[in-house]
């Protein structure tokens, strides 16, 4: 029914469950326990984990198809935001309306900067975007300062039009919704001392990250797909045999905004707030280290590494010395201190440490990055399975 | 090329399992709680969401360092700090309400999308039931709307904007921070006073919230003792070097210099124009001035020999005579080995509060604790007499004029109080031009 072959089956399968079970894959550890800390199964990180997972994935579909760095891709998704908290603040607090329109504008603004940008290619080309990003930053921060609010951001107020909506009586700020279901409304499953959070929230951006997933793998094993492939193998060939290559460029640029945009637009309405931080130059970095990180131009690097620098983001960050002496306090006191001074610097507002030389081992040791280390496991295992079973398997001959 | 073809089949299919997937929360129980995070256990979390990284890194670091030392005089550790002075005698020293206080921390960035992420992490995950901190008041406002959706307390730390307790107020937020209204009413009279009624002053100013907030304000002061404002320049917040915002000063004709700047920023346009030589300046056939109406002293330590004669103000500084001051002044000392920032002071003040504030309502409740809060009088936190207002949240109290020492003998004392400005020549009303156009709403105790 999905028209996938039989590989592609199986990774979005894998996708499915994963993203359908976050809430309890995301709560191995028991309430209470010293490696709660560890847990990310609380609404906002996994609502985090695939909105960011969405934005990966099309920055994917540019960068890991066609081979071109965007190095601007953030100003799409900080687009897609300041459209959707607009509509919540003209229109109404129904989430339809904010995505669509933060699709649509992102898709516009990603044609502009695309027409002009993809005149050149590689250093060139990211270079151009990111001169794009940081002037819709600059704009946003302080120039558009009415439309944008600059650095304090754009939120929604008791005074707000909204003219679809009923009138607002009760004195509290309204909250984002789907059709009266409200995307903050949590469901909690206690198991023996277990807590699994089931969020509305998390649950609708998941359903939308499966379908932009989907369409993903679609796109990659489209024609339209191959011949992106054949830009970024060799994209001076391909216009000597007389192919106008850049529309099809162009196609997968906007392709990607528009999923910047989607996750920009997720994201605003999982909490209406868009600021213009989320434009700069450091949040379109972060998409290039997630997708490079999981395995730039494989289907599942990108939401892997999203979600691995957003754990690292929001967990390792919290990590405080106190904690750090909690865990330690079975040892003699002197002990405990050099632990602590040791870990110090790599957890809390060391986070960032811990990360850059994870990505540098990741970067040098495989570097086709998480999914590339997945199959050289999964590799391995099959192998040694079959020395054990001892079975003659004919031995493919080197190519 | 494969199709997509949808037929009654494949629809009846994908809708069930849409179907399923979309009812899942639903089937599920919810637990009933009278409020948000309301803690059922022996211990209550409160949560310290300060900047540890970026701009405002140094301020958000000694704030959590004051933080935690709240939380050991509400626990009975220590030697109580400001319980022993504090006129309200509701906390005992066994935590809040007979719960051990325990905390969390997080990193805001100084963004205002980290701050929230950091502090709904402590509310969904951890269950923080008050988040206290904050170092811009960008981030503020944002935290605050996060805490009034989530219904939690917000104690808001270092914000210095108008809006903060004005157009975005919020029932759920509270401030006992100073703001810049009241800079500018502390501080005209003394410029007046110093420098004379007839100056041209040209101000630059940080682009956003606070630094537009601030600029009215001081600008309408100094007005009002017949200053003339000849330009108002805005600066973006990231710029760290200030020079060709420096250089038209010199030839507009004014002869006094606002530096409406914070942090780093402050830092680099000072020494910008002193560099460019401004303070030796004779213009209009006056010695040129400069203002800075925001101080902190981690400013002015960074600033260095710079400050020396510039003006400002500030929410309190540990030189003062009082003891809420010498206590809290002395158990920061003995625990770091340092005096305390006027941020430090807030957010140890805000948590106190906080605590003070639940044990008189005898619950978390945000609505109860909000109330206890509303008009609330008290002393002997370091501040004065200070009232908490109940039209705005906004806590009334002396404002510090200083000014940067000629003669500092050691690493803290590069400020010296010029004047305590009595409370009543700082108040406004609720619905003053500057502060209007917002809207407390009710209290939200979430659940």
């Amino acid at each position: 029914m999905l028209k996938l072959g039989k590989n592609d089956l199986g990774v979005f399968g894998f996708v499915v469950a994963i993203t359908l079970l976050a809430p309890f894959l995301m709560n191995p550890f028991p309430e209470g326990s010293a490696l709660a800390q560890f847990n990310a199964g609380y609404p906002d990180l996994m609502q985090r984990f695939v909105i960011f997972g969405i934005f990966a994935i099309g920055f994917n579909i540019l960068f890991g198809l066609t081979g071109y760095l965007s190095f601007g891709h953030a100003a799409f998704l900080g687009v897609g935001s300041y459209a959707a908290v607009w509509m919540f603040k003209l229109l109404t607090m129904n989430i339809i309306p904010a995505i669509i329109l933060a699709v649509l504008i992102s898709g516009l603004f990603a044609l502009v900067i695309g027409y002009v940008s993809l005149r050149r290619s590689g250093i060139y080309f990211s270079i151009l975007t990111l001169a794009f990003a940081q002037m819709s930053f600059s704009l946003a921060y302080s120039v558009l300062t009415p439309i944008t609010n600059g650095e304090t951001g754009l939120q929604i107020t008791l005074n707000d039009p909204r003219v679809l909506d009923t009138v607002n009586t009760t004195g509290n700020l309204p909250v984002t919704g789907l059709f009266g279901l409200e995307m903050r409304d949590t469901a909690t499953l206690e198991i023996a001392g277990w807590a699994f959070q089931f969020n509305v929230g998390f649950y609708v951006s998941a359903l939308i990250m499966l379908a932009a997933f989907y369409l993903s793998i679609r796109v990659f094993r489209s024609p339209f797909g191959l011949m992106l492939r054949a830009i970024k193998t060799n994209q001076n060939r391909l216009n000597y045999t007389g192919l106008n290559s850049r529309p099809y460029t162009l196609a997968a640029f906007v392709i990607s905004g528009m999923y910047a945009g989607l996750a920009g637009g997720l994201m605003a309405s999982m909490d209406p707030l868009a600021g213009a931080e989320r434009m700069q130059w450091t949040a379109s970095g972060e998409v290039v280290l997630m997708t490079i990180l999981g395995g730039a131009g494989t289907l599942l690097g990108p939401i892997l590494g999203a979600g691995f620098i957003k754990y690292f983001e929001n967990i390792f960050s919290k990590i405080n010395d106190n904690v750090l002496h909690g865990w330690f306090n079975f040892m003699p006191d002197f002990m405990e201190n050099v632990m602590v001074t040791i870990i110090h610097p790599f957890v809390g507002k060391g986070w960032h440490l811990t990360l850059g030389l994870l990505f540098m081992i990741i970067v040098i040791f495989l570097p086709g990055g998480l999914v590339d280390g997945g199959t050289r496991l999964w590799k391995r295992l099959l192998t040694r399975k079959q020395d054990n079973s001892s079975s003659v398997v004919a031995t493919t001959p080197a190519k | 090329m494969s199709k997509f073809v949808v037929n009654r089949r494949t629809l009846i299919k994908s809708g069930a399992v849409a179907g399923v997937g979309l009812a899942m929360p639903t089937i599920l129980t919810r637990p009933s709680f009278a409020y948000t995070n309301e803690p059922t256990g022996s211990s209550v979390t409160l949560g310290f969401n300060v900047p540890q990284t970026g701009p405002y890194a140094d301020e958000g670091n000694d704030e959590l360092l004051a933080q935690q030392l709240a939380v050991e005089h509400l626990n009975g550790e220590g030697d109580g700090g400001c319980l022993n002075t504090f006129t309200s005698k509701a906390l005992k020293g066994n935590g809040i309400l007979g719960k051990k206080v325990t905390f969390v921390t997080g990193d805001t960035q100084t963004k205002s999308d980290a701050a929230r992420a950091s502090a709904k992490s402590m509310i969904e995950k951890d269950g923080a039931i008050m988040i206290n901190g904050g170092s811009s008041s960008g981030v503020a406002i944002a935290v605050q709307g996060m805490c009034q959706d989530a219904g939690v307390i917000f104690m808001a730390g270092l914000t210095h904007s108008n809006d903060t307790t004005g157009k975005d107020k919020k029932a759920n937020g509270f401030r006992h921070f100073f703001n810049g209204y009241m800079s500018g009413a502390a501080l005209a009279p003394v410029l007046e006073g110093v420098y004379g009624k007839e100056r041209r002053a040209y101000h630059l100013t940080a682009d956003y919230t606070w630094g537009w907030t601030q600029q009215e304000s001081i600008a309408a002061a100094t007005e009002a003792i017949g200053w003339e404002t000849v330009k108002n320049v805005l600066t973006p917040l990231a710029s760290t070097d200030f020079s060709s915002y420096i250089s038209p000063v010199l030839n507009s004709g004014a002869d006094v210099l606002v530096l409406n700047h914070y942090g780093g920023n402050m830092i680099n346009s000072l020494t910008n124009a002193i560099q460019f030589g401004l303070l030796d300046k004779q213009v209009n056939g006056k010695d040129f001035a400069i203002v800075v109406p925001l101080y902190s002293e981690l400013m002015a330590a960074g600033a260095g020999e710079n400050i020396k004669g510039v003006y400002g103000s500030m929410n309190w500084n540990w030189q003062l005579p009082d003891d809420g001051t010498k206590s809290f002044v002395k158990s920061f000392g003995e625990k770091y080995g340092k005096p305390p920032s006027n941020s430090a002071q807030t957010c140890y003040a805000q948590t106190l509060l906080y605590a003070d504030a639940c044990e008189r309502a005898g619950t978390f409740n945000p609505c109860g604790v909000g109330e206890a809060l509303e008009g609330f009088e008290f002393d002997g936190l370091g501040n004065g007499p200070t009232l908490y207002r109940a039209a705005d949240h906004q806590c009334f109290k002396d404002v510090l004029v200083v000014k940067g020492a000629e003669n500092p003998t050691t690493a803290y004392d590069t400020l010296e109080i010029v004047e305590v400005t009595p409370r009543a020549q700082v108040e406004y009303a609720p619905d003053h031009p500057m502060f209007a156009g917002g809207n407390l709403g009710k209290c939200n105790p979430g659940a």
